[in-house]
């Protein structure tokens, strides 16, 4: 009736995923509580769970990324202590066995949950508005695939609750991931929640790539998309070639662990090189789907704080679509050790220090976007400089390990997990920052406070730099990744080192916590009331903050590179606003449940085949089918906004324009 | 708007598109970005069956002592299969036709059609499969096998969804009538039956009559 799944199953006996899965419980109870006596749940299920509107699913998946990061980092400071503790003698407080799961669990939960929706959130909420159009392509595809990557999500850390995780690293390689070496449901978690999230994020790439080629505004050619459209394009390009490899990837090793196939066994003529090239396939350029939106926002914060257009605008767009390509062409530099040949190891050495030639264009294209530039020292300014100055070492020590005889060195050391989280960390991570600072004024309408912002910022910078530099030296040293115990006592000052810079990002995590309740407490004396707070250069500030659910009363004309900062010289030199449109009434889809109802079955039936119930699992298929039926059997696919609201409040925004004309551009 | 006059739109006929690319005209009408977003899909789908592809390419010779492929290929099978799925795609063709002059009866009947075709490809490949396994060939067998049922079941699992996505378009044909959002679903069922045929080409070619050449 139930599988394998058995009271066993909880954690009884083992403390700390015992109490862990208390608190969350207990927490999430809490807060369930609130937002029922507060009667939010109302507002919750109508302008957010069900809401086709991209800027409020993008929110959604900020949230989700933010709170994953949290989980990410507890799973992060707890290896961090586990290895400053055991040294020598001591063996520390986390046994082997759990200590696998935590770092398997960290990686799949930094990339996949935490970089991704982070990604992808941005991506919803800004792309849209920076074409100047009211949504994207597919906007109840957009929320379905929301809540089929909230889906895989949960199941990741239902997977703390109930039975394991995985212990074979954020890949699982096999054979060590073959059900005769792992035989527990912690690699059959690994797998079906990354199957389901997967589907998610190749619908959004879909509906992504879709939006940026067909639905633009008038007159916005390919050359006057803001550099972010670019990125996100390339980005979801990726995705689009790059997912589906993933998916057959780890399909072919359910098929091993389930049906009892021979893709990849060590019996029955399996191969399991053939699974390293394709999940590298696949994770090479996973790493440019999620830096090459991050560059798009350091893009956009470079050309608006140095009060300047971004230099090198075309190169820019190149050099991405160059990455975009060349990305494919590198992913066997992830195991050159493991006797691909001299020549082939060549090839793709040669190619990976070639994608460093892009990337360094879009350096100096920063660079020079500041020289000559006003540039205002707000908070994402600090992290586009902090992000130059980290990422470069990170490029330099990935140069070093695409030469194959240094990676036969230090390849699975430490030098490498230093390598990886100074690019990501110092790549996307400050980049999501950036953003979440540059663009929450326009999800909500007040900014956030610069002086936290700045400490959070020094937190991270000072943490991480503490936290990987030591790691460098062990992996010069001989350290290998994903230890449990250090036998060399010789290395207790740099793990310590590494700890406490772990401890500083974490007071950073906290005082963002802090910054956002503070920022919502003052947030009177902090209100964005003309949309535009940091004098800004793309579409998405012409339009008040927040936007309306349609962005745009009439979708913007577009003249020329830099669209909103033409139209607010234009206005400002002529001291009147273009002249007042013929507003219409708006067509706009409407909320369906559809996308909550599908993550629910398909939960439901990722749940029952992790443990092998099969009559729910079935159960789950048909459920989802059901619901897709029943959406596409509905007969109002869109409401009217009548054009009086059109114009009521189009009229209310032009007066504010024009009252702060003078005050909106602060550098002229 | 009436489905004779959706028909150029959802690209029946050419006459409507004059988009240069450059989005100078602003957002493209619906009938242009749902066959597009779902173009892309279908090219996400050709990905994944190119990394089967390339699997069955690596373990094609990995047979572990077992069955190769010419002791187990039959190309008459085959052959019927082919042709019953080529003509499957050529029905759909014509369903689309009449879909297009909003003939409620031959639409159905060529969709009907089209459908029972599909099903007979999957009978015979159904048929294959268990004449195999009952032979000991089963996919786990060798990685050769496990290749080859991952490949072709696949591309089989595809023509079930096919025809449960066909069942449930007739049904929603038949209550709602040619209302442009349906015409542009069929317009992408069609774009899915045709790309299914292509794999199968290629399928045909890579699997089965490579693997039983002399």
């Amino acid at each position: 009736m139930f599988g394998r799944l058995t009271w066993d199953a909880i954690p009884f006996h083992e403390p700390i995923p015992l109490i862990t899965s208390l608190v969350v419980l207990i927490a999430v109870a809490v807060i369930g509580i609130w937002v029922t006596k507060k009667g939010w749940w109302p507002y919750l299920w109508n302008e957010y769970i069900t809401s086709p509107d991209h800027k409020r699913i993008g929110i959604m998946y900020i949230v989700l990324g933010l709170v994953m990061l949290v989980r990410g980092f507890a799973d992060a400071i707890m290896m961090r202590l586990q290895q400053s503790l055991a040294i020598g003698a001591s063996q520390g407080y986390l046994p082997p066995e759990h200590y696998n799961q935590i770092f398997s669990a960290h990686g799949t939960i930094m990339i996949f949950f935490v970089a991704m929706p982070l990604v992808i959130g941005f991506m919803n909420f800004v792309v849209p508005l920076q074409l100047g159009v009211r949504d994207v392509a597919f906007p109840t595809l957009n929320n379905v695939s929301f809540w089929l990557t909230a889906s895989g999500a949960l199941l990741i850390n239902l997977s703390l609750f109930v039975g394991e995780f995985a212990r074979t690293g954020w890949l699982g390689f096999p054979p060590l991931s073959e059900k005769a070496f792992s035989p527990g449901v912690g690699v059959d978690y690994y797998l079906v929640a990354l199957q389901i999230s997967g589907v998610g994020t190749v619908l959004t790439a879909v509906n992504f790539v879709t939006t940026i080629l067909k639905t633009r505004a008038p007159g916005m050619s390919y050359l006057r998309m803001p550099v972010f459209c670019w990125t996100s394009l390339a980005s979801n390009l990726i995705i689009l070639a790059a997912f589906p490899v993933l998916t057959v990837s780890l399909g072919l090793l359910m098929l091993d662990r389930y049906l009892g196939f021979h893709f990849f066994t060590n019996d029955g003529g399996g191969n399991s090189m053939l699974y390293m090239n394709l999940i590298w396939v696949w994770g090479h350029p996973e790493v440019y789907i999620l830096v090459l939106p991050a560059f798009g926002i350091y893009s956009e914060v470079a050309s608006t704080f140095s009060g300047k257009p971004l230099f090198g605008y075309r190169s820019m767009v190149f050099a991405t679509m160059v990455i975009c390509v060349v990305s494919y062409m590198v992913w066997l530099h992830h195991f050159f050790t493991m006797g691909a040949g001299a020549d082939v190891n060549a090839i793709f050495g040669i190619a990976s220090m070639i994608i460093g030639i892009p990337t360094g264009v879009k350096i100096y294209n920063w660079l020079f976007t500041m020289y000559g530039g006003r540039v205002r020292f707000n908070v994402p300014m600090y992290w586009l400089i902090g992000f130059m100055l980290t990422f470069v070492i990170g490029g330099l020590t990935g140069v070093l390990l695409a030469i194959p005889p240094v990676d036969f060195i230090v390849h699975n050391s430490l030098f490498l997990v230093a390598h990886f989280h100074q690019v990501i960390i110092g790549g996307v991570v400050f980049a999501l920052m950036a953003g979440y600072t540059y663009w929450f004024p326009k999800a909500f309408g007040f900014t956030l406070d610069e002086r936290l912002g700045k400490a959070v910022f020094w937190c991270w910078f000072i943490g991480f730099h503490l936290a990987f530099m030591p790691l460098y030296v062990l992996g010069f040293w001989g350290g290998t990744r994903r230890m449990q115990h250090i036998s060399d006592p010789s290395w207790a000052p740099w793990l310590h080192v590494a700890l406490l810079g772990a401890v500083i990002i974490g007071i950073g995590i906290v005082l963002t916590v802090v910054q956002l309740l503070y920022s919502i407490k003052t947030r009177d004396q902090r209100r964005d009331i003309t949309g535009d707070p940091w004098d800004g250069r793309t579409l998405e500030w012409l339009t008040l903050s927040p936007p309306p659910h349609y962005n745009f009363a009439v979708l913007p004309d577009v003249h020329g590179e830099e669209a909103y900062w033409t139209r607010k010289q234009m206005a400002i030199k002529e001291e009147r606003l273009i002249d007042e449109p013929d507003y219409q009434p708006i067509e706009m889809p409407v909320n369906t449940p559809t996308g909550v109802i599908v993550a629910f079955f398909a939960s439901l039936c990722g749940f029952a085949i992790i443990w092998y119930i099969w009559w729910l699992a079935i159960l789950g298929l048909i459920g989802a089918f059901a619901i897709f039926v029943w959406y596409a059997w509905r007969d109002e696919h869109e409401h009217i906004i009548p054009v009086e609201e059109v114009r009521a409040n189009a009229r209310e925004r032009r007066r504010i324009r024009m009252e702060n004309l003078h005050t909106i551009s602060q550098s002229v | 708007m009436s489905s004779a006059s959706e028909a150029p739109a959802i690209g029946l006929t050419h006459s409507a598109s004059e988009d240069t690319g450059l989005g100078h005209r602003g957002p493209e009408s619906k009938s242009i970005v749902v066959p597009y977003g779902f173009w892309l899909f279908v090219l996400s789908d050709m990905v994944l069956f190119s990394a089967l592809f390339a699997t069955y390419a690596t373990l094609v010779h990995a047979t572990d002592g077992g069955p190769v492929t010419n002791e187990l290929f039959d190309r008459n099978l085959v052959a019927i299969e082919t042709f019953a799925l080529l003509i499957s795609s050529f029905v759909c063709g014509l369903a689309m036709i009449t879909a297009k002059r909003a003939n409620m009866v031959w639409t159905q009947a060529w969709l009907l059609i089209t459908g029972l075709l599909g099903f007979v490809f999957l009978s015979i490949e159904l048929y294959e499969f268990s004449t195999m396994i009952a032979e000991g060939a089963g996919p786990q067998r060798s990685a050769f096998l496990s290749s080859f049922f991952t490949l072709v079941g696949c591309h089989g699992a595809h023509v079930t969804a096919g025809l449960l996505w066909l069942g449930t378009m007739m049904a929603q044909i038949w209550a709602k009538g040619f209302q442009p959002h349906i015409m542009r679903r069929l317009l992408c069922f069609s774009v899915f039956w045709h790309a299914l045929d292509i794999i199968w080409v290629a399928i045909f070619t890579i699997v089965y009559l490579i693997g039983t050449l002399p």
